[in-house]
């Protein structure tokens, strides 16, 4: 059954974040991508005992550093200087990417222009000409990671949803994406096909009549 | 192959850098790039480069400012497009540079196949996405992979945080980045560290890189500069 939350949502990205990390499983290796993703750092707890690896070299990559802690030579993948916990260990890319490829991290997230139904990502160009494209680690930890969840808004500027039947910008990973937080509903996406899970702030039929590619849903039946 | 030599400058260390080479450079945005080489091979005037890094600049500095000077034919990297790349972003869309986008992690794997010996392999990554059209594919146990080539450099720039008088390198935290595997595979490594110490005073159970792929040590001062999102 969806469980609705309509005294709470649209969830902001920090909400969402919240949300996320208290979803993470225990012990979890995690990657966290740039942008949004990251914040989901700032509401794992020290129970969760949750590794975080980043794709420039780096597992136990503590909070981001301030003041005299920032240290040029200890970034994260998005570049900010970051703190390094007990435990840490550094690595040279390639190993840092085999661990990706070979499967050895749990869970990774990432942000998104588009999510199918299928699980198909499409985060890292938008396809328009003027854009420079610029892949950096996302199609290695779209194929890599055990689970591969997306937080993004379900809506673009424009009011349609970036859960789509088919992407029509240019993917990242084809059926990748195991699990859609977005600010009003979070999907489960598996081989039988998109289950909503939970909802915030909207309700569960009128999330359907917005959404096209769950028209075919019913509440009950998943 | 003769031992690793310490230089006297970086200006020697990339004297013999010729024209239409393909130069690897180490570095995650400045994290780990060798800035005096590419300085020094600014001022040495080789062009019509092939570069292999992760990204295509920051600011003015390092890779930046070889982009500015016009010596790079081409640009071979994952992630060109940051905040601070405008001069890469304005050679770009005024036709003045190629550019090779390739995922970060195949990008790594394919200098560490050429520093291994490996004639190419098959990776998971970029399947069914427009990075992989016109290479050839293989079903392996019920997966898709992509045959990925080789990327071998005439030079590679590296930046290490210590050597020893022999050339084996360590490196310091996430600096370390594509270092070491830059450093297998080019014809001529030349890394730029913060210091030099007597052989046998590296524990040589925490060397990274070992002398044997090290061909030119050149001693720099460490150097600060401003941290993107520092605060």
């Amino acid at each position: 059954m969806v469980v609705e939350n309509l005294d709470r949502g649209p969830l902001t990205m920090d909400e969402l974040a919240r949300v996320i990390a208290g979803e993470i499983p225990v012990g979890a290796y995690v990657n966290l991508g740039i942008g949004q993703p990251t914040k989901i750092a700032d509401y794992l707890t020290p129970e969760q005992e949750v590794v975080l690896h980043t794709e420039n070299g780096m597992l136990g990559m503590g909070r981001r550093a301030e003041g005299d802690e920032v240290d040029a030579d200890l970034i994260n993948a998005g570049k900010v200087p970051v703190t390094e916990l007990p435990g840490a260990a550094y690595f040279h890319h390639a190993d840092s990417f085999a661990m990706m490829r070979g499967g050895h991290l749990d869970v990774c997230v990432l942000g998104a222009f588009q999510v199918s139904v299928t699980g198909d990502l499409a985060n890292w160009h938008t396809g328009r000409r003027e854009d420079i494209p610029a892949v950096g680690g996302a199609m290695d930890l779209a194929i890599g990671a055990k689970e591969v969840f997306v937080m993004m808004n379900l809506f673009a500027k424009d009011g349609t949803a970036k859960l789509v039947e088919a992407c029509t910008m240019p993917l990242t990973g084809v059926g990748c994406v195991s699990r859609v937080y977005t600010d009003v509903a979070v999907f489960d996406v598996g081989s039988d096909g998109l289950r909503v899970r939970e909802t915030f702030g909207i309700g569960f039929d009128e999330l359907r009549d917005r959404v096209d590619v769950l028209s075919g849903l019913r509440p009950g039946l998943h | 192959m003769s031992r690793s030599q310490i230089m006297q400058s970086a200006d020697d260390s990339v004297a013999d850098i010729e024209d239409g080479s393909t130069v690897l450079v180490s570095g995650f945005g400045l994290a780990g790039m060798p800035v005096d080489l590419v300085d020094a091979l600014i001022r040495q005037g080789a062009t019509d480069l092939t570069i292999v890094a992760n990204n295509a600049g920051n600011g003015e500095f390092g890779l930046a400012a070889l982009l500015k000077a016009k010596r790079v034919r081409k640009v071979m990297c994952s992630f060109p497009r940051q905040a601070d790349s405008y001069i890469f972003d304005d050679l770009y869309r005024s036709g003045q540079i190629e550019l090779e986008v390739i995922p970060q992690g195949n990008l790594a794997e394919r200098m560490r196949a050429a520093g291994a010996g490996i004639g190419a392999f098959f990776s998971p990554t970029a399947v069914g996405t427009p990075l992989a059209q016109g290479k050839e594919h293989r079903s392996i146990e019920g997966r898709e992979y992509v045959l990925e080539h080789p990327i071998k450099g005439d030079y590679a720039l590296i930046a290490a945080h210590r050597s020893d008088e022999l050339g084996n390198l360590v490196y310091r935290k996430t600096a370390r980045n594509f270092g070491p595997v830059m450093a297998t595979a080019a014809t001529t490594t030349i890394a730029q560290v913060n210091e030099v110490v007597k052989t046998g005073l590296l524990d040589p159970e925490v060397i990274v890189t070992p002398s044997i792929y090290v061909d030119r040590v050149v001693r720099v001062d460490s150097r600060s500069y401003t941290v993107q999102g520092a605060r």
